[in-house]
């Protein structure tokens, strides 16, 4: 059921106060989810509040390791449009 | 133990930023009052009096489009962007530390990294232990509106006497546009639907803070094609609400900063639409033209960053008297006050004799935006070095200030950002609009692009009070015949 913060997190703290379970841990480089504690939110709320916030496409992920928040779906940036501007930045 | 510093009243480049009669016209004698020292919202003030932010408050409940959470960069001196998370004990001690030293620090506010209502716990404690340990210093706070009609309470509780509210539409179709997605009762709610909820708590919590008579300043970021207009209606409906002044700012949109805006393609404002937007808003009500958008952790007078002398080890190994301090920064403040009360009667005394003169014939002479490169208020700065112009109207009936506008707004230059527009270019970019640029010296090469871009440079003023240098020049421009014509539009391009 657990839900996991992965590297792409930026620690901007939101998850952490909504969590019903106190199953966000605060820590560096970012910050972690107790897998022991992490009910996935059943029977506090419809959705994972960790996920329902969190500013940063892909950086949570649920039990099978699928993004909870995929390219695209936060920002609207389409992840072609990003990608291409990226290596063109990366290219200067 | 800090020994505070000898008071200090230097720190704008300007001489006069502007007629403080325009910028306070209108305001109620209580709110005058409660504006008089405060930096950002007084335009004669900011020579004397100075705010800072700290950063306590990194989560966000909304996101916009004009904002990348996950730039964080050194060279970043975009609005609401900083480094340094701070807890609510570390920015207390900061604060006490800065306001210790530098007796000039009268304000302190809480903008961000993310929206500081959305993280009311680390807010509201660092609120709670300054009301409590400094009530010498003025607290505010900048917030998206989303939270704000549940923390109205609390704020006044803390003696929170300024608020400022970043309203960008009245209108849901227009949210739209600018933000993708809110966190609402525990859920993430997109599009349409979560423009209408947040404009609807925005306009809730300003209606709720001037029911309360909390002061509420109104942010708005000017973004082309998308509430250019719609401003206007935003300003007229903030104003007949009760917000004191509304402050329009240019959308800052680079692909290099991650934004949906820089990475679609967004073009920012130039400053001629810029100014266009602040003038059809004006008639309306209070603008703040002289906020430079200052980094949000900056330490000192506006547009001065002392931030490094207050860094977390050194604060840690400060010892603060701040009893002893507040007798120190009492003392500035009542010299400081009546130095400004003085130079405010002058003005008013002057304004009077000029409306016992009778009125001559229409002046000839249209008016003309002028840059300057200054420093202390006279034409002081080399083209080549300065970070930011101050944009003066000349015109018959005088000289008025209409604006900053800045060189370096986003990072240290080519190599770090791999930035192709060079840094003269991006002067002239920035100087669009204005026909002449005053600085004390300038280079062959970029007189010549200058000159090519139209806008005439002018060296021959250096050291003298800028004011009376641009009008110098205003009259030069008349006798040569210079002003009977529109100028080319060619230049604003
Ligand atoms: S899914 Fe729910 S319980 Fe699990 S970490 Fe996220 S907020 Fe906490
Ligand atoms: S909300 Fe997302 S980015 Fe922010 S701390 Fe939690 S996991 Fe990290």
């Amino acid at each position: 059921m657990a839900l996991e913060i992965i590297e792409s997190c930026v620690s901007c703290h939101a998850c952490l106060a909504l969590c019903p379970s106190q199953a966000i841990i605060e820590t560096r480089p970012h910050f972690l989810i107790d897998a022991g504690k992490c009910s996935g939110c059943l029977g506090d709320f419809a959705d994972a509040q960790c996920a329902a916030i969190c500013p940063i496409e892909g950086a949570i992920l649920d039990e099978f390791g699928v993004a909870m928040n995929p390219p695209g779906s936060l920002t609207g940036i389409p992840p072609a449009r990003r990608a291409a501007a990226q290596a063109e930045i990366a290219a200067r | 133990m800090i020994a505070p510093q000898a008071p200090r009243t230097a720190g704008c480049s300007a001489g006069s930023c502007g007629s403080s009669a325009g910028q306070m016209g209108g305001l109620s004698d209580k709110i005058r009052a409660k504006v008089q020292d405060h930096p950002c919202y007084s335009e004669d003030a900011h020579h004397y009096f100075a705010r800072m932010h700290v950063a306590v408050a990194p989560a966000c409940n909304i996101q916009c489009h004009y904002c990348n959470r996950k730039y964080d960069c050194a060279n970043e001196s975009r609005p609401g962007v900083v480094s340094e998370l701070l807890t609510p004990d570390q920015a207390v001690k900061k604060t006490l530390a800065v306001a210790a030293t530098i007796p000039q620090m009268s304000v302190l506010g809480i903008a961000g990294p993310g929206d500081p209502l959305a993280n009311p716990a680390r807010t509201f404690e660092t609120f709670r232990q300054l009301a409590l340990k400094a009530p010498d210093i003025k607290l505010c706070v900048s917030t998206n509106g989303l939270a704000l009609p549940e923390c109205v309470e609390e704020l006044a509780r803390h003696n929170i006497d300024h608020v400022t509210i970043t309203i960008n539409c009245i209108d849901p179709d227009v949210g739209a546009k600018i933000y993708p997605w809110i966190f609402w009762n525990n859920q993430r709610i997109h599009g349409r639907k979560a423009a209408a909820i947040l404009i609807a708590q925005q306009q809730k919590g300003l209606e709720m803070l001037v029911a309360k008579g909390i002061l509420v300043k109104v942010n708005s970021v000017l973004i082309p094609g998308v509430n250019d207009e719609h401003l206007k209606e935003v300003s007229k409906l903030v104003k007949a609400k009760g917000a004191f002044l509304h402050n329009v700012m240019p959308l800052i949109a680079e692909a290099a900063h991650g934004t949906f805006y820089g990475l679609m393609g967004q073009r920012s404002p130039r400053p001629d639409e810029l100014k266009a937007l602040q003038d059809a808003c004006a008639g309306d009500m209070n603008m703040m033209r002289h906020c430079r958008q200052c980094r949000a952790d900056a330490v000192g007078m506006l547009g001065e960053d002392r931030g490094d002398e207050f860094t977390l080890d050194k604060i840690e190994a400060m010892d603060i008297d701040y009893e002893a301090a507040m007798v120190v920064r009492a003392a500035f403040r009542a010299q400081a006050m009546a130095e400004l009360e003085a130079k405010r009667r002058h003005k008013e005394k002057a304004s009077q004799i000029l409306r016992f003169q009778p009125r001559v014939a229409k002046p000839a002479g249209r008016p003309v935006l002028m840059a300057v490169a200054a420093k202390n208020g006279a034409v002081a700065a080399h083209f080549g070095h300065a970070k930011e112009f101050l944009v003066y109207e000349a015109a018959a009936d005088g000289v008025k200030f209409v604006g900053h506008r800045k060189v370096e707004q986003y990072c240290a230059g080519n190599e770090t950002c791999g930035d192709a527009e060079s840094v003269l270019e991006r002067s002239i970019h920035a100087l669009a609009g204005c026909e002449v640029v005053l600085c004390s010296r300038i280079g062959i090469d970029p007189w010549r692009d200058l000159e090519a871009a139209g806008i005439q440079p002018n060296g021959e003023h250096a050291m003298e009070p800028v004011e009376d240098a641009v009008m110098v020049v205003w009259r030069e421009m008349l006798a040569a015949g210079k002003l009977d014509f529109k100028p080319s539009a060619a230049k604003c391009a």
